[in-house]
């Protein structure tokens, strides 16, 4: 349980050093460390498979990607977009209100009986993978579907158009 | 899990962590002998016996070498970038069976640091992690050169990544486990039931899709784009002096042993060797003779990527970005249905 603790704590610091770093690629290298941290709470929670596909799309794939996006955007502070005193003044009346609503709807909510797994092996390979492909498995084909559907369009807007090349 | 057990995993993974270095060390005065040898030169011949001391000059030099952090560099991250190449080098090792079980007296030992059911997972992971050395120590160095070998790196390995996975994805429709203890036990002796028993037989072009893949995961030539000295003056490490670009150059070494090991182990059988237990050799007499010859076909592979490296011509970016996207990834496609057809219709 302290372990849970500490790792929670590490989440929550990381994510706000992420909004809080004054430089973009640092505030990425912090994203990086969170989603690391995600990665153990998997591992505590017994999901193995979750844990390393968490860690081989989020950390290894997709913030490489916002890495190598961010390196090649200008980061200099002349081009950096100033921002109105108006805009500045209701982003921080809009975040308060957000945090009044949040701590109200926090203060009426008792505590849940924590939930207990009926199986603790549900997130190892072999279990996950029954589980889909047998109760889940239209959904878990049509989602593939899905995300192929983005790839293909991804695809379709990255060649030429033929008419105007 | 008693203290001896403790003792014994800590023993064993000290042993690993050396060996790795170790090997890393003389694959690098390897690599310029072979160089020698392609090239009819006698190569390194001056430090010890044939040049063997060699490496151990060549890390001296580098701890006594002045340490330089330029002055518009991000310090903290300059630092990072190598850490954390050397850092995820050196964890691959964990979960590769390096043999079967050694009994020693009461306890038996087995030669594997840990081994969890998702160990190709994890190698790719660690594989997908290794990229942000480069790219941090490239960004940090606040050097053109630096980060465009940086971005090069990047944009290299997440392509090569892609087909690396299908083709894994085909090898595990066969092998129907991800752990590597018992992909390595599947592949056992040579012959079995009128075929070959290791990976490469039955996944050729699978594992020619790997081994290309792996040329450039660990950016070695014809794939090391990233440090392309005609182009981009030292790449990544371009900024970099004394430990701080051993640590990249050592990395290298050390991420060419573990693939070589993962190639091995995935596909030519691991420790299995022909007629292992038909010569009626004690347990474990055939476990150390195991280890052996894995760490001989592991030679055999560092041999290939150097023989790769001073034969072949570096590519082209765009002809590297071609094969990765155009060639490799309909190839390991293919090899996937191919598979499934196979294993639906034979069996």
């Amino acid at each position: 349980m302290s372990t849970f603790y500490f790792i929670a704590f590490l989440s929550i610091f990381f994510s706000i050093l992420v909004i809080s770093a004054k430089n973009p690629v640092h505030s990425i290298l912090y994203l990086i460390l969170t989603f690391f941290t995600f990665t153990i709470h998997y591992i505590l929670l017994n999901a193995q498979f979750l844990a390393i596909v968490n860690f081989i799309v989020y950390m290894g794939a997709i913030l490489v990607l916002f890495l190598y996006t961010l390196m090649l955007i200008n980061l200099n502070k002349e081009s950096e977009p100033v921002k109105p005193f108006m805009v500045k003044f209701a982003g921080v009346f809009g975040g308060g209100i957000l945090i009044v609503a949040l701590v109200a709807s926090l203060k009426s909510i008792g505590i849940s009986d924590p939930v207990i797994l009926k199986n603790p092996d549900l997130g190892l390979v072999k279990n996950l993978g029954k589980v889909l492909f047998n109760e889940f498995l239209l959904p878990f084909e049509v989602s593939s579907v899905l995300l192929l559907s983005a790839m293909v369009g991804a695809v379709l807007l990255a060649t030429k158009d033929p008419k105007a090349a | 899990m008693g203290l001896a057990d403790i003792v014994i995993k800590f023993v064993l993974i000290v042993i690993i962590f050396a060996i790795s270095l170790v090997v890393a060390m003389y694959s690098t005065y390897a690599e310029r002998k072979v160089a020698a040898f392609f090239q009819d030169r006698i190569g390194p011949n001056r430090a010890g016996p044939w040049g063997l001391l060699q490496p151990l000059a060549d890390g001296g030099k580098m701890f006594l070498k002045e340490e330089i952090i330029p002055t518009n560099a991000t310090p903290f991250l300059f630092i990072v970038g190598p850490s954390l190449a050397i850092l995820t080098a050196c964890i691959g090792s964990a979960v590769i069976p390096w043999g079967q079980k050694l009994t020693i007296g009461s306890h038996v030992v087995d030669l594997q640091v840990t081994d969890i059911n998702v160990g190709v997972l994890y190698i790719f992971g660690v594989v997908s992690l290794g990229v942000y050395g480069v790219m941090i120590g490239g960004w940090a160095s606040n050097n053109k050169y630096s980060l465009l070998g940086a971005i090069r790196a990047a944009s290299q390995n997440i392509s090569y990544e892609i087909s690396m996975g299908l083709s894994i994805i085909a090898l595990l429709m066969l092998t129907g486990t991800l752990s590597l203890r018992e992909i390595a036990e599947q592949q056992h002796g040579f012959w079995a039931n009128g075929w070959f028993t290791w990976n490469v037989f039955r996944q050729p072009l699978g594992f020619l899709i790997f081994i290309v893949c792996a040329f450039a995961e660990t950016n070695r030539s014809p794939f090391d784009l990233p440090e392309c000295e005609t182009e981009l003056v030292g790449g990544y490490h371009t900024e970099y002096s004394s430990m701080k670009l051993g640590f990249y150059l050592f990395a290298e070494y050390i991420n060419m042993f573990i693939s070589s090991a993962v190639m091995a182990t995935l596909y030519f059988g691991g420790y299995n060797f022909p007629f292992m237990h038909h010569l009626g050799l004690s347990e474990n007499l055939v476990t150390i003779l195991g280890v052996v010859f894995l760490f001989a076909k592991i030679f055999a592979f560092i041999f290939f990527f150097m023989w790769v490296r001073w034969t072949i011509p570096r590519f082209r970016y765009d002809q590297l970005m071609d094969l990765g996207w155009k060639v490799l990834i309909p190839l390991a496609i293919a090899n996937i249905i191919l598979t499934g057809l196979i294993t639906t219709f034979l069996k």
